[in-house]
């Protein structure tokens, strides 16, 4: 079973490089994002999140909306294990998997093969297993032939395809997304989207960062809105979108 | 009893051990990135290291009137470890910063990246070591089976060479001047042990001291010594043992008070 529990979790970063009460000022001025503020030592902190409360379990596919700088990405991040909250607590049980930056890695002097199995060690692949679904992802990057030429011989739709295919051989618990994966051609399209189902759908929770109504509509069943890093509202997809998005005139008509 | 986080800190180690094949990977595409479509490959490392001990070599020896068939081996043994040594110290400055990409994206035990810097400068130094037999068959210097003790004195030296990139690498995260100020330390730290010079032509009232609190000097000699065949003094091998397990008793409580910080610091 896989779990997400937040309990009033708070991400602070100290700015260091950021003094003087003019500079604070400033920043006050134009501070779309967190909020910034100083500490008890006079330091300017920037507020990425502050006090989230929320738990996940089996099933919830959980759509994030908000502005840029509202406290996505940072979210994200403490979902992925890469930030612990500076106080409160987050507690992640179950195997984290990201289809965030899949080209974290590449090395474009490499070729497809020798990338494949450094992205898979990044992933947490042992090179065994790897082995067993490198033919999957060459048939299925459709690179053929190029898959042993260095990468920065590919087109980007190649790069593409080879990444996506190697990020999407994981079958994590929990699975971080940000924005729907889109790649290459009308053909490849379908197939990757197929892939990308297939995946969301094995995975027991969904947390979806995006910008998209029809997106959050569709795939999410609960809906977290983050407004300066705090949450503005949580719920269910079809309140929470209204509210955020403005209720669509031609749906009043519909009911 | 220990702290929850020293235990954290810990962890974060064993899983990083865990994670080798990674470490490899990195490793080598590291040295591979810098060498990629030359013909030679990583081997330049190797020319021109050889080529610095020649020059060296030659000035050097009949300015301190030394014998070239005992200070040519010590020199070039002595520059091709050092170089290990202070690279590795140099770049444990900067191995959280250099990853932070992968850091701030992918929950990896921090310490791979103190690792993966590591194994890269290890690949280096093998490189290097191609030149000491051509410089221990141009002084006529004959294989000795005490050579087979720098092994155990290498695993020493990359045991405390470990813990100082680890603390460096927290602290240079943070204040971003230190890694400068390492810089200019090691160029000291150069100067003051038996690289250039060989210890023997330092008076004695000097040595004692230049020498046995130069805890450099002992690391560098765990090393050296078995290589020129003879065994390194006790006093190496205590201080050696000594500054690992102080060195690795605060790397361990530095990193665990600080490991969860070094994220937001990148």
């Amino acid at each position: 079973m896989a779990l997400i529990e937040f309990e009033n979790a708070t991400v602070e970063f100290a700015i260091y490089n950021a003094t003087g009460r003019s500079l604070k000022k400033q920043l006050f001025q134009m501070a779309t994002g967190g909020q910034i503020g100083s500490d008890e030592r006079g330091r300017v902190v920037v507020r990425a999140l502050e006090n989230l409360t929320f738990s996940l379990r089996d099933g919830d596919r959980v759509g994030l909306l908000g502005h840029n700088g509202a406290g996505k990405s940072t979210l994200l991040r403490m979902l992925s294990g890469v930030y612990e909250p500076s106080s409160g607590s987050a507690r992640i049980q179950g195997k984290v998997g990201s289809l965030i930056d899949i080209s974290l890695g590449i090395d474009h002097e490499a070729t497809g093969r020798e990338n494949i199995y450094t992205r898979g060690a990044l992933l947490g692949i042992t090179r065994s297993s790897m082995k067993q679904h490198i033919d999957e992802i060459i048939e299925f990057s459709e690179l053929g032939a190029f898959i042993d030429m260095p990468l920065r011989t590919y087109s980007t739709g190649m790069h593409l395809r080879l990444v996506f295919a190697v990020s999407t051989i994981l079958r994590p618990e929990i699975l971080l997304m940000d924005e729907w994966l889109s790649v290459g051609d009308e053909g490849f399209k379908h197939r990757a989207e197929a892939r990308l189902a297939g995946m969301v759908e094995a995975t027991k929770i969904l947390v979806l960062a995006s910008h998209s109504r029809e997106l959050i509509m569709n795939t999410c069943n609960r809906v977290i809105w983050l407004e300066h890093g705090k949450i503005r509202m949580m719920g269910d997809t079809r309140a929470v979108t209204d509210a955020y998005f403005g209720v669509v005139p031609s749906e009043l008509h519909a009911a | 009893m220990l702290k929850y986080s020293t235990v954290a800190a810990m962890s974060d180690i064993a899983a990083a051990t865990r994670r080798m094949p990674l470490v490899g990977i990195l490793g080598w595409q590291d040295v591979r990135q810098r060498y990629r479509r030359s013909a030679l490959g990583p081997l330049w490392l190797t020319i021109s290291m050889g080529v610095m001990i020649a020059t060296i070599g030659i000035v050097f020896g009949s300015l301190f009137h030394s014998p070239m068939t005992e200070f040519l081996p010590s020199l070039a043994s002595g520059i091709i470890l050092w170089g290990f040594i202070s690279t590795v110290i140099n770049e444990g400055c900067v191995s959280f910063i250099a990853s932070d990409a992968i850091i701030r994206q992918l929950p990896i035990p921090l310490f791979v990246h103190v690792l993966r810097m590591t194994w890269r400068n290890v690949i280096i130094l093998g490189h290097n070591l191609l030149i000491l037999p051509i410089v221990f068959v141009a002084v006529r210097k004959s294989v000795h089976p005490v050579m087979v003790v720098s092994i155990v004195g290498f695993a020493l030296l990359v045991i405390n060479l470990l813990w100082m990139a680890l603390i460096l690498g927290v602290a240079c995260a943070r204040f971003r001047d230190l890694s400068q100020m390492v810089g200019s330390i090691l160029q000291v730290v150069f100067y003051l042990t038996p690289i250039m010079w060989l210890p023997q032509s330092l008076p004695a009232s000097v040595s004692a001291y230049v020498l046995n609190f130069n805890p450099v000097y002992h690391l560098l000699e765990i090393v050296r010594a078995p290589l020129l065949g003879h065994l390194p003094s006790t006093m190496s091998w205590v201080v050696s043992g000594a500054t690992a397990a102080i060195g690795w008793a605060v790397a361990l409580l530095f990193y665990g008070h600080f490991r969860r910080r070094i994220a937001y610091w990148l």
